[in-house]
């Protein structure tokens, strides 16, 4: 079971989110994450949709979601030839004696602190699924009090444009 | 010019060239009603006794006539009554726009009377659907609405209109019916190219067709692809009526109810063309055992569809008319004498059992009666169960849009419905529905409604006593414990057939099937004959559930 990161434009309309995810659920299909957002253009979303499946599966998806009206672009993100990120938020605990060494990790993965407590700390990172794993094992030990993650987003490096892929490929 | 919502609609409707809704009144869509009561001489409104109905007659409306169907029902319990039938127009690809009233905006998500998310609960159903929040955008959904259902892969489309949104006004503008274009963007010389040398390098295809072929208008175009390069055609239960069932090529259904022929066929055959098809599961059953030595070519307007439940060599998306019209084109006549002649030795070898021999009264005689005294010029609707099968195997299908059933949802109680739809929609036909008692006793309400437009539709009841499609398969494979399945109830479907204003006849003795069926004929009005047919007859062939389809049951002369 490969993992895939689809990019999804769709028209930015009520009821477009529920339409996707529920043909995820209906035939099947596992979602790692989905995130949304409105693009350049306020008509239209994009959707980061991270899955798992066999080839078989990721055809099926990606041809079940090509048939959905509201449904604009689909295209496979290849991750050599992509920038992914995420972003999190994680509270910790930190009392004074763990503060300082807390501080340090987030200086080293370059995240940066947005809230603290008497008892916590509340710290954004952002970047790929697995320097975000990695900085939640070294927080294990101090106590994670929360964490909330947006799921993945991503965009193709260089110049090329989703808009520029066909609907679909001929064989 | 300002028009309130609701004349915005029937404006709409007439823009699309609709002159003909199926519904069923409410307090949600009274404005709705209240415009159709001005624009009657344009429109006209046939009341069913259920919404349920009305959806099965918009489905049967645009089976038969190849237009839009368009059905109407209040919020609420209205809509949902609507549901079966939007699922059976998704399941077979028919273009229907289901258009709901719902409460007024201010009411939606407050739990009000009568009030569902009716586009929630259709969202798996329909090609897509739409809520109309602002009047100004009515005009143009409805005319996106009727687009949809019709484009591409046709399918159910549904509107939902909150009842202020009707009584509001707003600009309507005129604007002329939008042109549905045939796909053929992926129609390409290289996947042509890809098929022609598949055709010519078989030595024994077989052409396996489905609705595809019907829903493009493809049957002539089939028919020359299928002479000219000289293979058998079997059909799927959706594609009865896409080849002529008298033609020496065709072998019959394929599948769990096939022919021994055309599923053998499609066991032996090196090259499996499959035209506007989908590979069902009643009609591959056990995968891995299907086609096992052909290479498969998938002709398709709808790209999920290939390689979705089997793999193909090659395809091409495109409507299956345009297609077929651009193969035959660019293939020769070919003689196919040895594979040829071994399709006709396992016809002659394997016919279906029919009626021979037999002094009972039997569907299969019936059927071929009902053949014989029509001339195969009837549209012939069903319910779902053992007379479907047998109505697909004994009826001799051969033009399109003449076979009016519920093949993908299995829809018991979409017959009777459906043939008042196929009635309204071809006034010159003659209409029967072939019905079981159970599928009958469903929505048999409707009956009010064939007598009330005086649609002069045949009811045929094949009536024993049970539930015989899953009493069959309870004989079969549950060791003959007919759980629920027993119908011995009293009622007396003539006299009901006459409470309801119809005519009633018995059917008892098979020498009086000539006669009962020509009396039925002369009548001009709905009629419903009852025919007493034993309780053990089974539908045969069949292969068993998860057997390879050449592993055929055969008649066991029960």
């Amino acid at each position: 079971m490969n993992r895939h990161v689809l990019s999804v434009l769709v028209e930015n309309q009520s009821g477009v989110l529920s339409r996707v995810s529920g043909l995820f659920s209906r035939r099947g299909y596992n979602i790692d994450s989905l995130s949304v957002g409105v693009t350049e253009d306020p008509g239209v979303s994009r959707m980061t949709i991270v899955v798992r499946g066999d080839d078989y599966i990721l055809e099926q998806i990606k041809k079940q979601l090509n048939k959905l009206i509201d449904v604009i672009k689909v295209i496979e993100l290849d991750p050599k030839l992509s920038v992914f990120r995420e972003l999190m938020l994680i509270k910790v605990n930190a009392r004074e004696n763990s503060r300082a060494s807390i501080i340090e990790i987030v200086d080293i993965f370059r995240a940066s602190v947005v809230d603290v407590s008497s008892e916590t700390l509340t710290v954004e990172l952002t970047g790929d699924e697995d320097k975000i794993e990695a900085f939640i094992n070294l927080m294990k030990p101090y106590g994670i009090r929360e964490i909330v993650r947006t799921g993945l987003t991503a965009l193709e490096r260089g110049s090329k444009e989703i808009k520029s892929y066909k609907k679909y490929e001929e064989e | 010019m300002q028009l309130t919502g609701a004349d915005i609609l029937l404006e709409c409707l007439l823009e699309q060239g609709v002159d003909t809704i199926f519904g069923f009144p409410g307090g949600a869509v009274l404005n709705i009603y209240d415009s159709l009561y001005k624009y009657r001489d344009r429109i006209r409104h046939y009341l069913t006794s259920h919404e349920q109905g009305a959806a099965h007659a918009a489905d049967g409306y645009a089976r038969v006539t190849g237009k839009v169907g368009v059905c109407l029902a209040t919020s609420g319990p209205g809509a949902t009554n609507l549901v079966t039938g939007i699922a059976t127009a998704y399941m077979d690809s028919v273009p229907v726009v289901a258009i709901t009233g719902n409460v007024p905006l201010n009411l939606l998500g407050k739990d009000s009377f009568q009030e569902v998310d009716i586009t929630g609960i259709t969202m798996p159903i329909t090609k897509h659907n739409f809520i109309v929040k602002d009047v100004n955008d009515l005009a143009d959904i409805v005319r996106r609405a009727f687009y949809i259902a019709q484009e591409g892969r046709p399918g159910p489309v549904l509107i939902d209109i909150p009842k202020d949104i009707t009584a509001q006004k707003a600009e309507y503008t005129p604007a002329p019916k939008r042109e549905i274009p045939r796909r053929t963007e992926y129609i390409s010389e290289k996947a042509l190219a890809h098929a022609i040398d598949l055709i010519r390098s078989s030595s024994k295809p077989l052409i396996y067709a489905g609705g595809g072929v019907i829903a493009s208008d493809a049957a002539q175009e089939l028919l020359e692809f299928a002479e000219k390069i000289n293979a058998p055609v079997t059909l799927s239960l959706m594609g009865m009526g896409g080849f002529p069932a008298t033609h020496p090529n065709y072998t019959g259904m394929i599948g769990m109810h096939g022919t021994k022929t055309s599923n053998m066929a499609a066991t032996q055959c090196d090259l499996l063309i499959a035209i506007g098809a989908r590979f069902s599961d009643r009609v591959v059953s056990k995968v891995e055992r299907f086609a096992p030595h052909a290479r498969i070519l998938h002709i398709d307007i709808d790209e999920a569809e290939v390689n979705k439940n089997v793999r193909t060599s090659r395809f091409i998306i495109g409507d299956v008319r345009e297609v077929l019209r651009e193969l035959n084109k660019r293939l020769e006549r070919v003689e196919r004498r040895e594979w040829m002649d071994y399709i006709q030795d396992m016809k002659t070898k394997y016919p279906l059992s029919g009626s021979n021999g037999k002094d009972m009264l039997t569907p299969q005689y019936i059927l071929e009666k009902i053949y014989e005294l029509t001339g195969g010029d009837a549209i012939v609707a069903t319910e779902v169960g053992q007379h479907q099968i047998w109505t697909a195997q004994y009826y001799k299908f051969t033009r399109p849009r003449t076979f009016v059933s519920s093949g993908g949802l299995g829809t018991m109680g979409f017959g009777l419905g459906a043939s008042i739809g196929a009635q309204v929609g071809a006034p010159g036909k003659r209409v029967f529905n072939i019905a079981g008692d159970g599928s009958f006793r469903m929505n048999m309400n409707e009956l009010a409604t064939a007598v009330e437009y005086n649609l002069p539709i045949i009811e045929v009841i094949m009536n024993n006593h049970a539930l015989g499609m899953v009493r069959q398969w309870q004989n079969l494979f549950y060791d003959s414990r007919y759980s629920q399945t027993t119908l011995d109830r009293c009622t007396d479907f003539v006299k009901l057939a006459e409470a309801f204003g119809a005519v009633g006849y018995n059917l008892t003795r098979k020498e009086d099937v000539e006669e009962t069926i020509r009396k039925a004929m002369a009548q001009n009005r709905p009629v419903v004959i009852n025919c007493e047919i034993d309780r053990d007859l089974k539908v045969y062939p069949m292969v068993p559930p998860g057997a390879p389809i050449d592993e055929v049951i055969m008649d066991m002369g029960d």
